[in-house]
């Protein structure tokens, strides 16, 4: 028991900013459920929270790489709020029907990407400026998009559908477990089965390589947690109605950055050029085609972004995109990447934006005044990166 | 005989385990022209560094005196405090602002609230009349001045500070020939007027025209003191100072051989600095055969790095002009990536700043030049990745006990092994080779005496750029000497050369 205390001890020792997050959602959560007498931990808001982390979330996943790269990229907020409405105007004023819409507006953001993109690997300016002129130029279209209408109400019942309907359930079980999402338990359950055997194997092999693991009672009390993590939030999920589309979406979006970022040449590059951009162009990699591409990825999440959230309000709005630039860039550095490149984790900035999520929804569910609420997410931000500076000093 | 100004005893300095000055020892004497000299690594700027005290206290032994009293520099202020004032390579000036700004950059004059201008003016006018830059308005933008008049403001921003002793790292690298003379003449003149110099440089005609004595430093040892009255007070003396080592056993044998296939050919090449207009390479002409090991010597400023990079894609962007052919086919290398396509690799000579990727492991900088090797589809696979790179681990005695190990955790000769496991993995026909034992213990350098050996003997060709004399004497089958941007000599072979001569042609 001493040894594993000690382990413990070490191990958060070593490991804390990787594991400060969860922690601190943790914390954060067991607050509001507190002070909520429960309701917080509902069903039905887990279902909510899961949900409206969605267009913030692939935001963060995007921006994530662009400050991997040491870039930023401000325009994204706005260009996701036109992006919105110009999928609502199509669909509404042009007959387009929801897939139409759908890649057009992705398109759209792509092209806008590849604008950002280019005006900094190519003409050199600097990515702050370059975006924040976009973050203006798309306000401004925003505007001029909704201008004769004002709010433009989605009639079109599938685009509506990803913001705000669940997969269905298996068909001919509705006598077992009727209280629960049948489907949604069993995918659950085999994603944290699949997770549990994978670490296991990966730990295996590394063993055999001869590198550095984990204590191995440390590994299972993280293999413990996790999947319990996990397990709680498909049992939440699936007492309400089950998986979202938003939250598929986000899912394929995850799995999909997670394996280019850590198991292509392409994600190899994106780190490289942010970890010593010199090294990297001597290396052979074309460092301006890397910040194309990760801009156009951008742009291409910011479509993302703007259609689940119009999907989600069922409506373009004129102010659709406010801040949320700040709220994924936020939820990025909660995740733990860092502004001096190179380093940063499209899964824990996920969670990054989780973390902001929990926040402003468990503040609204309490009552908190919104100048409240900027204040307390501010302090939130500054602790976290406070907090990841002065670990990552102490490592080295 | 006075006190001398500036007394160094018994100066020892290292960088993480490596010894670069060894007992060094140093003496000024008031009111001369001191000149500091030796090749590039031999310890000049690491003890210039330590009198202006940006090497601080603790981190050296020795002591220093100045005026007979011992003093300890904590940091820069410490050695203003005491009077010296240093000039380094690089500029210091800020180019956006005006002549006098910069002048009093640091120490402005106040009339207790607010910057006095006009008085910084007419301070300014005076300081600039000193130097003899009269020409320069205080009010002028320094980014609108030449490089030889910003070098006279950064002296009369010195002056400004009343020093005793002024000290001045290589004035001259930037500066063409009339340049040069007119601020040697600006020494000469400061001299009489009763100001300390400190010169580095290694353009020995400058020194022997300015210098009141000489001391030559050679691998981090003071070599010898030379006054003006020596009968060893010429050129020749000096040089056989500055080189006089033996070849010690550590090269491995020439392979001897007859070479014949040309893989690399440069023919006419030009470039230019696109920023500044200057025109850093002219006229290069060479070529490196299969199997061969060609030396490319120079000082530092010759322009070796810039042939280097010109040839290997050109990364910053030069202007360049001029043929490439590789085994004879004449082809255009447009980015690095292309000429590592074509089997070409560069080997950085700053392995830190431009060669790895500190943060990431081992495994992930060997394998980054060329991860197609060990991905299919564009994904990589791991499990051969980490077969590759344990081999390198085992084949160049890395010390590091596995891949997964972060490289910034890794000493320097460890690092450099890394740097250059990745050229290997690379698989080029033509390595270029930048200072590749560049601040490595003599251990790993031997390594890689061996490896360049054995590389030439598996048919690659090879360009070894060094400053140290001896290595390209023990390595190369050919040597050219670059000076000023130019191929100053050709020796096509090394039996019965001497450092000496090959010196000869790189300064100057």
């Amino acid at each position: 028991m001493r040894t594993f205390l000690e382990h413990l001890k070490t191990f958060l020792k070593e490991n804390v900013r990787d594991y400060a997050m969860f922690i601190a959602l943790l914390a954060i959560m067991a607050v509001f459920s507190l002070i909520s007498q429960g309701n917080f931990l509902a069903p039905v808001n887990i279902s909510n929270l899961v949900n409206q982390t969605g267009y913030l979330g692939v935001l963060s996943i995007g921006v994530t790489l662009v400050i991997v790269i040491r870039e930023i990229d401000l325009s994204i907020g706005f260009l996701s709020g036109f992006l919105g409405a110009i999928a609502a105007v199509l669909m509404k004023f042009h007959g387009f029907s929801a897939l139409a819409a759908i890649l057009i507006a992705l398109s759209l953001g792509t092209l806008a990407g590849l604008l950002n993109g280019s005006l900094v690997a190519f003409l050199g300016v600097p990515s702050f400026v370059a975006t924040l002129a976009g973050w203006l130029a798309y306000r401004g279209a925003l505007l001029m998009v909704t201008s004769g209408t004002g709010t433009i109400i989605i009639n079109n019942n599938t685009f509506n559908a990803i913001g705000n309907s669940f997969i269905p359930d298996i068909p001919g079980l509705s006598n077992f477990l009727p209280q629960y999402h049948k489907l949604t338990l069993i995918l659950g359950i085999s994603g944290v089965v699949f997770i549990v055997l994978s670490s296991i194997a990966g730990r295996r092999r590394n063993i055999q390589r001869g590198f550095d693991v984990m204590p191995l009672d440390i590994f299972i009390l993280q293999l413990i947690f996790i999947s319990g993590l996990l397990l709680y939030f498909t049992f939440k999920l699936a007492a309400f109605r089950g998986i979202s589309w938003t939250l598929v979406i986000v899912l394929i979006v995850t799995v999909i950055y997670s394996f280019v970022t850590s198991k292509t040449s392409l994600g190899r590059h994106i780190y490289a050029v942010g970890g010593n951009p010199e090294a990297a162009e001597l290396s052979g990699i074309e460092v301006k085609k890397i910040k194309l591409i990760v801009f156009a990825s951008m742009g291409f999440l910011s479509g993302l972004s703007g259609i689940l959230f119009a999907s989600r309000l069922q409506s373009a709005t004129t102010t659709a995109g406010t801040l949320f630039e700040l709220y994924a860039i936020a939820g990025a550095y909660i995740g733990g990447v860092s502004a001096a490149g190179g380093v940063g984790n499209v899964v824990n900035s996920l969670v990054g934006a989780f973390v902001m999520t929990t926040l402003t929804n468990g503040m609204n569910l309490l009552g908190v005044d919104i100048s409240l609420q900027y204040i307390i997410l501010g302090i939130v931000l500054a602790l976290a990166v406070i907090f990841d500076v002065a670990t990552r000093r102490r490592g080295k | 005989m006075d006190t001398p100004l500036i007394e160094v005893v018994n100066l020892n300095k290292s960088f993480s385990g490596v010894q670069v000055l060894f007992n060094v020892n140093f003496k000024v004497r008031r009111n001369e022209i001191h000149c500091l000299v030796g090749e590039n690594g031999a310890g000049k700027s690491t003890l210039m560094k330590i009198l202006s005290g940006v090497y601080p206290y603790h981190e050296y032994t020795g002591e220093i005196k100045i005026e007979g009293k011992p003093v300890k520099f904590h940091n820069i202020y410490d050695s203003e405090k005491e009077g010296i004032a240093i000039i380094y390579q690089e500029l210091s000036l800020v180019p956006e602002l005006t002549v006098y700004e910069n002048i009093f950059l640091g120490h402005e004059i106040t009339n207790g609230i607010s910057i006095d201008v006009s008085r910084e003016i007419i301070e300014s006018k005076k300081l600039l009349e000193m130097v003899k830059g009269e020409s320069i308005s205080p009010m002028a933008k320094v980014k609108e001045l030449s490089i030889s008049l910003q070098q006279i403001v950064e002296i009369a921003k010195a002056l400004s500070k009343n020093p005793k002793v002024l000290i001045l790292d290589e004035p001259t690298s930037s500066l063409s020939e009339t340049e040069s003379e007119n601020l040697l003449n600006l020494l000469l003149e400061l001299k009489r007027k009763g100001m300390t110099i400190i010169l580095i440089s290694h353009r020995l005609k400058e020194v022997l025209k300015v210098a009141d004595s000489i001391t030559v430093l050679r691998d981090g040892h003071t070599v010898k003191y030379i006054e003006r009255e020596s009968k060893e007070f010429n050129e020749n003396s000096i040089i056989k100072y500055m080189v006089g080592r033996e070849i010690k056993e550590i090269y491995p044998p020439r392979i001897r051989e007859e070479y014949n296939d040309v893989y690399l050919e440069v023919k006419n090449l030009n470039v230019i600095r696109p920023d500044t207009g200057k025109k850093i390479l002219s006229n290069i002409n060479l070529f490196v055969k299969k199997g061969e090991v060609v030396g490319i010597f120079g000082l530092i400023g010759a322009g070796r790095t810039e042939l280097a990079l010109s040839i290997f894609g050109n990364p910053y962007g030069f202007i360049v002009n001029g043929e490439i052919y590789l085994k004879g086919k004449k082809v255009k290398i447009s980015s690095t990536e292309e000429a590592i396509r074509h089997g070409i690799f560069y080997l950085t000579e700053d392995r830190k700043e431009k060669g790895l990727i500190l943060i990431e492991s081992i495994r992930k900088n060997i394998t980054l030049p060329r991860l197609d090797k060990i991905s299919a589809n564009g994904i990589i696979d791991e499990q051969k990745e980490i077969v590759v790179a344990s081999e390198f681990l085992n084949k160049l005695r890395i010390k590091a006990r596995h891949v997964n190990v972060r490289v910034s955790t890794l000493s320097g000769g460890t690092q450099q092994k890394v740097l250059v496991s990745k050229s290997l993995f690379s698989e080029p026909d033509i390595f270029i080779m930048d200072e590749p034992t560049r601040g490595i213990d003599v251990g790993a350098k031997f390594d890689i005496y061996n490896l360049i050996r054995e590389l030439s003997r598996e048919g690659k060709a090879i360009m070894l750029i060094s400053s140290e004399l001896p290595e390209i004497l023990g390595l190369s089958d050919r040597i050219y000497v670059m000076g000023k941007g130019r191929i100053t000599k050709e020796f096509t072979s090394v039996e019965n050369l001497t450092q000496e001569e090959i010196m000869k042609y790189a300064i100057d």
